[in-house]
């Protein structure tokens, strides 16, 4: 059975979220932005076209990939541990009508919102610097961000459910965030890899998004697009459950 | 009337340790219930468990005609919590904070509208609709937890601790509150440690330590079924010398530091010793649900 239960906990962010709307915004756009305009036009003026395209054209998927993962890591994260842990908000919750499940699908919800309006933000610059070949493919880049932030907002949530407090997350970022923007493909082609860094490149979500995004951009449909798409899925659907279950474990034993 | 609560059997244990071991509750509809207990005796678990928060090992929780852990969320639908830490939306306006709350009850925003100048008034807080949290006092987010817990018209309400961390001012109005929720109708379940707000609201009180009920009937009951009806407090220079000839005019002599609680049904005589006795100073009055609690439950620390 379909339930919507969990739609006053995304409301809740939601309301929240609008009442500082503008520094979030800023805070979540500016720093992917910088990225791709000083990286861009700065370091793409020394390179030759990249994958036929120029540098910033290149760059231009991969920072959106890497802007929808950061806007729903650092939700499921940070925030939501403030929520769970600091604010007590998740146990008010819970002594409503509202059980676990719902918080934490409101959780995942809100923040794959919250990664797609980052993935919007991003695909705008791309839009007015005219990035793209084909206008009609980049539309495919939002359900893309949808996938993405769902992906990683559940493995987010994960984490958080295990996190004894904020510090814990910097492990989460240098172990499993950095290593995929660096192998992901984010900043240049992983064709150069050798086969093993290539082996374990393909694993990671991040990769999944990007091949996902590049070709949209560059005017192609993806290779392997619905591989990739339920490679995003399944990341997202068991970080949820593994979620479900270890947070179960800390709030309601 | 079908009781709004029932608990029977209940049993919960951590670790190998029972914290919640064979409990028995039926709380009465319209009567304010109190649940009394040493720290770590298994008040909140119990409560959690009422709930439906938390699964029992054994057991059964019967909450407002539904059988938990199964209904619990259909059965929360009735119900009103206030616990024992600030849960407040920092974010929200008080106003906002009702709204929001309303809405996880599956109550339209119109309806919450409606009920909020009401429950404001209740809570003391008219006017202070637009205020955010930040800025209001202890006391006033005490009685907005208490609010919160109303907006969906609860038959029942659960408060862990109400008035913990409060001035006597602010406990009052609490009283009040929940005083004015009783004479509605409403059923009441809370814990407290003090014993003072017991013996004045609740019409049924439980004791519960180590996870087991081991006192259970209105405060008049217990202080007359559990203790001496008047109690002596003595204190100061020469205690010990005048504790060895004294103890045949008591029932019963306890000494806690330097001060020595002396029960006894003939006050009188042991007044007149101490008149006598001109290092001494001490405190006569009546037996309270103090004295009682801690003569079931021992004067030892627990955390």
């Amino acid at each position: 059975m379909i339930s919507f239960a969990w739609f006053p906990v995304w409301r809740r962010n939601f309301l929240v979220w609008r009442k500082l709307a503008g520094p979030s915004l800023l805070g979540n756009l500016a720093d992917p932005m910088l990225y791709m305009l000083g990286l861009g036009y700065g370091l793409g003026a020394l390179l030759p076209d990249v994958d036929g395209v120029p540098y910033l054209n290149f760059l231009a998927a991969g920072t959106l990939a890497y802007s929808v993962m950061n806007s729903a890591s650092f939700e499921t994260l940070y925030s939501a541990f403030s929520r769970m842990h600091v604010q007590k908000t998740w146990d008010a919750i819970l002594n409503t009508p509202l059980d676990l499940r719902d918080v934490l699908l409101g959780e995942l919800f809100w923040a794959t919102s919250k990664s797609l309006l980052s993935g919007i933000a991003i695909l705008l610059v791309i839009w007015v610097l005219g990035l793209y070949e084909h206008f009609a493919l980049t539309l495919v880049l939002l359900p893309v961000a949808v996938l993405t932030g769902f992906c990683f907002a559940g493995l987010g949530l994960s984490i958080n459910a295990v996190s004894p407090n904020y510090d814990f997350f910097l492990y989460y970022f240098t172990l499993a965030i950095t290593p995929m923007v660096l192998l992901g493909g984010v900043f240049y082609p992983t064709t150069a890899f050798p086969a093993w860094l290539a082996a374990i490149a393909a694993w990671l979500p991040l990769t999944h998004a990007i091949e996902l995004a590049r070709p949209l951009i560059l005017g192609q449909w993806p290779q392997g697009m619905l591989l990739h798409a339920a490679a995003l899925l399944a990341y997202g659907m068991a970080g949820f459950a593994a979620a479900l279950g270890l947070t179960r474990k800390r709030l309601l034993r | 009337m079908k009781s709004p609560l029932s608990l029977r059997g209940l049993t919960k244990s951590y670790g190998g340790q029972r914290v919640v071991d064979g409990f028995d509750l039926e709380l009465e509809p319209g009567r304010c219930h109190g649940l009394l207990g040493p720290n770590g005796a298994g008040k909140t678990t119990t409560l959690r468990l009422a709930l439906g928060l938390i699964e029992a090992d054994a057991g059964t929780v019967e909450l407002l005609g539904h059988v938990l852990p199964a209904e619990a969320k259909q059965a929360r639908r009735r119900v009103g919590v206030v616990p024992q830490v600030d849960s407040l939306d920092p974010d929200f306006t008080v106003a906002e904070n009702l709204q929001t709350y309303g809405r996880y009850f599956g109550l339209s925003g119109k309806t919450i509208a409606e009920r909020i100048p009401a429950l404001l008034d209740f809570a003391g807080l008219a006017g202070k609709a637009d205020a955010p949290i930040l800025t209001l006092s202890g006391g006033m987010k005490r009685r907005l937890t208490l609010a919160r817990a109303l907006v969906n018209d609860p038959d029942l309400i659960i408060l862990d601790e109400p008035t913990t961390g409060l001035d006597p001012q602010a406990r009052h109005l609490i009283w009040q509150g929940l005083r004015r929720l009783i004479s509605q109708g409403k059923t009441l379940l809370l814990t407290t440690h003090f014993m003072d707000e017991a013996e004045r609201l609740c019409d049924i009180i439980s004791v519960l330590d180590h996870g087991r009920s081991i006192a259970r009937g209105s405060p008049r009951e217990l202080i007359a079924g559990h203790i001496e009806p008047h109690v002596v407090e003595v204190f100061g220079e020469g205690l010990d010398e005048w504790k060895a000839c004294v103890s045949g005019l008591c029932r019963r002599c306890e000494q806690a530091g330097e001060t020595l609680f002396c029960y006894t049904d003939n006050p009188d005589k042991v007044v007149a010793e101490l008149e006598a006795a001109p290092g001494l100073r001490y405190l006569h009055r009546p037996a309270n649900l103090e004295d009682v609690f801690l003569k079931i439950t021992g004067r030892d620390l627990r955390d």
